[in-house]
């Protein structure tokens, strides 16, 4: 089935006004991206479940009220893929994992309700690295994501369904959720837009816990205005999770198009390393060029401490996991091992975990239940929590000199499958992302530029870094260097 | 109170890597230990990065934010149907989450 969205760069905010408009239909919207679905998820894996009758039905919906000129909400009749570490009514809540490979959540998370209230549909369940442990997509319990550019190489994690699916054409937009990069890194490997909010902007109820200090939903779309109009619609209060912050729900659409006058941007001394692949860093000093050229003023700051955030984090993180992960014992939901007669309860709790986690969760709740066991608690978790005050400060200090900071999202663009198989080598790829989350501040990573490896265009982001509750600069800077670089930054389309 | 985590993730041993899984409730088969505790050991002697920051009277912060706590009215809400509850179960007897006998003979 044909349709012109196939493959294309055309945003949502776009198909919403066609749709609204007249121009075209909610119906042939939604069955032209799950035709590309159909086509493409043998190869990229980027869906675990897709919801082709539900998609449809609520499409014709929407049709049927446009063409009867009621008013359409915001997001009426748009195809979104859902992460499967969010919880939804309709089919299962996997979170890649075999604990969950049955889950079916008995109520809709709070972001998932506030976009089916805004017109949205469903179109699908994402593939990730399991429980969000991962920077790949290569941990798995369905096997791994490809990258839509490059189907040898990886898409990015842990969000990597979402981020292939955006990329590849199979839904108008995704959410994915961050607790140390896991939107942003597979947004940079898969050239979308991919937004971690300030903590506490969007509800976690119903994202399945990892780091509760640390996680975050957020927008992965194929540009900055649709991001914040996702963002309109999730965030503000929500009486169910306690730690979203008591501030009324986003209007960053109305100003999302408005360049920022007498614009700051600081460029982290530390962010340009040597170890960086050049393209990166070309990308980020062609995006300092941009600013220049629209009359922004360049500084460079001090982040002295981005080094120390990887072992900030990879004590925080497994902490919490352990703390959080405990909750499946095999009894309430979730796998449980069969039991030989005479084996007691310790082993059904244990082996139901061993059988139920992969090896990468597991490695992180023994990590973490040793930082927090007796005699380790003070010399690794509370300085750690030490360590986060310090970052947080560091970014304050910063944020006196620039109102953004622009930096490489990752040190590389995608890798191949297999190429840090050691968890170590691993976790340091996330070296840039981590701080925003310990931090708590917002981020963003916009497609940059391009790395030519074997023949193959992969894309390159930049990340830009606001303060707490600061998405309204974030967005506006970042939707002004998305203009600047379009010509640059559409060159390639994702076809592999 | 151990002293320098620098010297513990270096002479982190395969019986502290049985004594954290037996602690993590994970049954880890013989032949992997010495791999967890490989890996274990070098993300441990990472961290030990830490040691360098002078840290002293740095108050911890265990969330970005300083919350306060937000209390929800005191009025009784539906909660989830026992149906809803138990509908991930692995096992169910009548209204019931079925467990294997927990007591041993004589306990």
């Amino acid at each position: 089935m044909a349709s012109p969205t196939n493959h294309t760069p055309t945003d949502m905010t776009a198909l919403r006004d066609a749709v609204a408009t007249g121009t075209t239909s909610a119906e042939s919207i939604c069955a032209g991206m799950l035709a590309v679905a159909t086509e493409r998820n043998p190869q990229l894996n980027a869906f675990h479940e897709v919801f082709a009758e539900h998609t449809l039905n609520a499409a014709r919906r929407v049709d049927t009220d446009a063409k009867a000129g009621r008013p359409l909400p915001p997001l009426a009749g748009m195809p979104i893929a859902i992460k499967d570490n969010v919880a939804t009514t309709l089919g299962r809540t996997t979170c890649s994992s075999r604990m969950l490979e049955k889950y079916r959540s008995p109520f809709d998370a709070t972001a998932v309700e506030r976009l089916a209230h805004a017109g949205a549909v469903v179109i699908g369940k994402t593939n990730m690295d399991e429980f969000a442990m991962g920077s790949s997509g290569e941990h798995c319990k369905w096997g791994p994501v490809r990258n839509p550019w490059d189907y040898s190489r990886v898409p990015g994690g842990s969000s990597a369904g979402s981020a292939a699916a955006v990329a590849g054409g199979m839904c108008a937009a995704a959410i994915g959720s961050d607790t140390g990069g896991s939107i942003r890194q597979p947004a940079s490997f898969c050239g979308i837009v991919g937004l971690k909010p300030t903590y506490g902007r969007i509800s976690r109820w119903g994202l399945v816990a990892f780091g509760s200090s640390l996680d975050q939903i957020g927008p992965m779309t194929r540009s900055v205005r649709d991001a914040a109009l996702m963002l309109d619609v999730m965030s503000g209060i929500d009486e169910r999770d306690s730690t979203t912050a008591d501030r009324p729900p986003t209007e960053l659409s109305k100003t999302v198009d408005r360049p920022i006058e007498g614009l700051r941007v600081g460029i982290p001394r530390q962010y340009m390393s040597d170890a960086n692949d050049s393209e990166v860093n070309a990308a980020v000093n062609a995006a300092a060029d941009a600013y220049r050229a629209m009359g922004a003023t360049i500084v460079s700051v001090e982040l002295p401490l981005t080094d120390v955030g990887i072992s900030t984090y990879y004590v925080i993180a497994p902490a919490e996991a352990s703390s959080n992960l405990a909750r499946y014992d095999g009894i309430r939901y979730g796998h449980r091992a069969q039991l030989q007669p005479g084996e007691d309860l310790f082993t059904l709790y244990a082996r139901s975990r061993s059988e139920g986690f992969g090896p990468e969760v597991q490695r992180r709740i023994m990590l973490g239940t040793y930082m927090l066991s007796s005699g380790y608690y003070e010399a690794y978790y509370k300085r750690a929590l030490q360590m986060r005050r310090r970052i947080k400060q560091e970014f304050d200090q910063a944020f006196t000199a620039c109102d953004v900071l622009l930096g490489p999202t990752a040190p590389t663009p995608a890798f191949g499958f297999g190429a840090n198989s050691d968890p170590l080598a691993m976790y340091l790829c996330d070296v840039y992302t981590v701080n925003t989350n310990i931090a708590g501040i917002c981020g963003v990573s916009i497609p940059a530029g391009f790395a030519e490896r074997n023949g193959k265009h992969l894309p390159v982001g930049v990340q830009l870094q606001a303060n707490a509750f600061e998405e309204d600069r974030l967005l506006r800077a970042a939707r002004m260097l998305e203009r600047a670089l379009a010509p640059t930054t559409t060159a390639h389309v994702a076809h592999s | 109170m151990p002293d320098n985590p620098n010297s513990k993730a270096a002479a982190l041993t395969t019986a502290q890597v049985t004594h954290v899984a037996k602690l993590a409730r994970l049954e880890v088969a013989p032949e992997r230990i010495e791999e967890y505790r490989t890996q274990l050991a070098a993300v441990l002697g990472h961290i030990a990065q830490l040691d360098a920051v002078d840290l002293t009277g740095v108050e911890p912060m265990a969330h970005p934010f300083e919350s306060h706590n937000r209390l929800a009215a005191d009025i009784p809400e539906e909660g989830l149907s026992i149906e809803a509850v138990l509908m991930n179960a692995p096992a169910v007897e009548g209204r019931f989450l079925a467990v294997p006998k927990v007591l041993a003979e004589g306990d």
